[in-house]
């Protein structure tokens, strides 16, 4: 099957997921984002890689965290950021998505950086750009139902690479809520082909799809034995509305049996990493002693964060 | 009008015929079948065919063919999906009831039949609505849209979450010997379903519908038919569980038949590939195990006919984000060349498959419905489809006459087409 995401000589034309990316354009994005990660500390924090481009952040779905950093990102980039909450917006008024995305492109936009509640809806928009001839815009998924979060993805991977250099001897934990997340998605597919040896998902069944084995992972109920020895935890948000229900019966109970505390981190390796993709619901998922504790790499995770997505989108608007 | 078709390769698998023949058509019916070098010199016909290599056939009859009306006329009209059926050789076709208002009324199941009269295409045999506004409620006046013309009752797509009411509904149908047409679906285990609850929707992060749902579906309506003793046909088949239960409520001599979607013979959750909207089928395409179960099930009758389940879907509701967009796809003009293709691609590829496709979109569907129509004996009403097996054809939207352009083998080559389509005796479409 053709990639949808990459142009006719294999370059990167959107960032739709990370599946089928081969390991060098991935590698190539992490590098990218290293020699950006020092452009925060300078006292002029922008570099004029896409002066007089314009960035349409599409918001289908709301979101303040994300979209600030895309807008950081972009606008580290010299670019000229319109944020666009559709929710409250064309979508009331009955307007398409692709009414929606016909009338910026008329506006001469570059890039469209989406996020939306149903799976797929980047690659609709995407696909209906390169039927339109229109090649010289650019979509990036910032989210896509339970799908895919592929920046998310990256600075991850640019986390744990920085953190622990290799990834071919690793073994990554996911833990929580499996089912809805995009950012486990998008974290497995990227650990697999950066060469990580073993996966696990930790989960109770309600939250890990049975399917999920098939795409070359570990299933672990038990979180003590999913733990045990591993280099990197990745702790999955719980939305509030799956707290309580058929799913789980109460946050309480979810912490009891998955919840990240001191003890529970001490049965991975000692120099094990904590990372999560926000925001953090303490005492749900995640103990505050571990939050705040000195293995957390959660603050370093979204100032990593700006640098990725500056990276994605600098390499996207050079690749016409 | 007397019609004298010619040299064609007679294909009627009711009567078992598979060879030249001449056939002879008089005041709407089939007045003589000839043996080649038998001829009839002084029939004295206004017209003859002559159908050297191209095969004769009956008329094809659709399980399921949404023709949009009322109600859903932006989506398609009556003349639109009419003609489409001519286009397809479909000469007999019966329309669920999700229309809206729902096919409920007598009034409305008149004004159909009688608006697809006056069309003088496919006779149109609707399927009035088991509960009211199919809600899984109350039960409707079933007597009276019978008299109306329905031929059986349907939920459509809507499952009945109510087991009394299914048991009540089935019950009722079975006093006065209504047949009751169920899609095996459980209403809780397929609620915001979007795909195969399968590897692809795992991966693609879809909302799956799980096989489960098929068979706990098929093993509550076993009960309620072995409790009841209703006959139930089952709609749109999608998975091998699913159909290992029918083959044995079928040998237990449970009275049920089953059809499966032209579709669904050839396609898998794989065809999904990247969110296209083309394959949000309900039910959804499946796994190549089911895939292919389905494929031999069709060959050894566990599954009975094959229908379109035309749904006519526009770009609106159609050029969405997966989740978003309305399942179905066009199907009337694909008919042919999908129970063609999956003869082609059996495994015990003899003689006869041919005539076993068309028995599944003929005789087999008509026997379901109780109609006299999907055969070609003397006497009979002489509907027919006269195709070419072995022509090609691209499916464009541009050439569809379908109003619904979508279907996911849209840009795809098949085999087979329509030539002639015959309505009593009237050459209603050539191209």
């Amino acid at each position: 099957m053709l990639n949808p995401q990459l142009n006719t000589n294999g370059e990167l034309q959107h960032l739709l997921t990370i599946e089928g990316l081969p390991q060098a354009v991935i590698t190539h994005i992490l590098d990218t984002a290293s020699s950006f990660v020092g452009v925060s500390d300078r006292e002029v924090k922008k570099v004029p890689l896409m002066r007089g481009k314009s960035v349409f952040n599409l918001f289908f779905e709301n979101s303040t965290r994300t979209r600030t950093t895309f807008e950081i990102a972009a606008k580290r980039l010299s670019a000229d950021v319109i944020n666009l909450n559709i929710d409250s917006s064309s979508a009331s008024k009955g307007e398409s998505l692709l009414d929606t995305v016909d009338n910026l492109t008329a506006m001469h936009s570059d890039m469209f950086v989406v996020r939306h509640s149903q799976s797929g809806a980047p690659f609709l928009i995407a696909q209906h750009l390169s039927r339109n001839r229109q090649h010289h815009v650019h979509v990036v998924n910032a989210g896509d139902g339970r799908h895919a979060h592929p920046t998310q993805g990256l600075l991850d991977m640019y986390t744990i690479r920085h953190y622990k250099k290799d990834f071919s001897n690793l073994t990554v934990a996911i833990v929580g809520d499996v089912l809805h997340s995009r950012v486990a998605r998008s974290d497995i597919q990227a650990l697999k082909t950066l060469g990580v040896p073993e996966i696990r998902l930790i989960g109770p069944k309600t939250l890990i799809p049975s399917q999920m084995e098939q795409m070359g992972v570990r299933v672990f109920t038990c979180m003590n034995e999913g733990l045990k020895d591993v280099d990197v935890i990745i702790m999955l948000r719980l939305q509030n509305e799956r707290m309580s229900g058929a799913l789980l019966p109460s946050a309480q109970e979810f912490f009891k049996s998955y919840g990240l505390t001191p003890e529970r981190l001490a049965l991975a390796k000692r120099d094990a990493i904590v990372m999560h993709p926000g925001p953090m619901n303490r005492g749900v998922e995640i103990d505050s002693a571990v939050a705040d504790g000195t293995q957390a790499v959660i603050l370093p995770q979204v100032t990593y964060g700006i640098a990725v997505r500056m990276a994605v989108m600098s390499i996207l608007a050079g690749n016409q | 009008m007397k019609l004298h078709i010619q040299n064609g390769r007679l294909i009627d698998p009711a009567n078992g015929i598979d060879a030249i023949r001449d056939l002879y058509i008089a005041e709407g019916k089939i007045v003589a079948i000839r043996e080649a070098g038998q001829t009839w010199p002084d029939f004295a016909s206004n017209r003859t065919i002559d159908a050297a290599g191209l095969v004769v056939a009956p008329g094809f009859v659709d399980l399921s063919a949404r023709l949009r009306e009322p109600g859903y006329e932006y989506k398609a009209t009556l003349e639109s999906e009419m003609e489409a059926a001519m286009h397809g050789g479909v000469t007999s076709l019966v329309c669920p009831p999700d229309t809206d208002p729902v096919l409920e009324e007598p009034g409305l199941v008149e004004m159909l039949k009688y608006r697809a009269k006056s069309l003088n295409q496919a006779h149109v045999y609707p399927l009035g609505a088991l509960t009211v506004g199919l809600k899984g409620e109350t039960l409707t006046e079933m007597a009276e849209l019978t008299e109306a013309g329905c031929v059986g009752f349907s939920q459509a797509a809507e499952p009945i979450l109510d087991t009394v009411v299914l048991l009540r509904a089935m019950q009722y149908a079975k006093t006065f010997g209504y047949s009751v047409w169920l899609r095996p679906q459980d209403g809780y285990l397929s609620r915001n379903g979007l795909a195969h609850g399968g590897p692809v929707a795992a991966r693609l992060g879809l909302a799956g519908i799980p096989t489960i749902a098929e068979t706990i579906a098929l093993n509550t309506i076993f009960e309620l038919v072995r409790v009841t003793g209703a006959r139930v046909h089952l709609c749109r088949m999608s998975s091998a569980a699913g159909l290992e239960l029918v083959r044995s409520a079928k040998k237990e001599g449970l009275p049920i038949t089953c059809d499966v979607g032209a579709h669904h013979i050839h396609l898998t959750e794989d065809d999904i590939g990247f969110f296209d909207s083309n394959a949000r089928m309900l039910p959804p395409f499946r796994s190549r195990t089911d895939r292919d179960a389905i494929s031999q099930c069709l060959l050894d009758g566990t599954i009975d006919a094959i229908c379109s389940d035309h749904t006519p879907v526009d770009d609106d509701e159609k050029l969405l984000p997966f989740g978003e967009a309305t399942p179905g796809a066009t199907g009337l003009e694909l008919l042919l060349s999908l129970a063609l293709k999956w003869a082609d691609q059996c495994v015990s590829q003899d003689q006869q498959q041919l005539s076993r496709a068309i028995a599944k979109i003929t005789s087999d569907a008509a026997r379901i419905v109780g109609l006299p129509c999907g055969q070609l004996s003397m006497g009979s009403v002489a509907d027919i489809c006269i195709f070419d097996p072995a022509a090609r054809w691209k499916v464009c939207a541009s050439t569809l006459a379908s109003q619904g352009k979508h279907t996911p083998f849209l840009e795809h080559e098949l085999t087979g087409q329509v030539k002639f389509t015959i309505v009593e005796g009237r050459v209603a479409y050539e191209p």
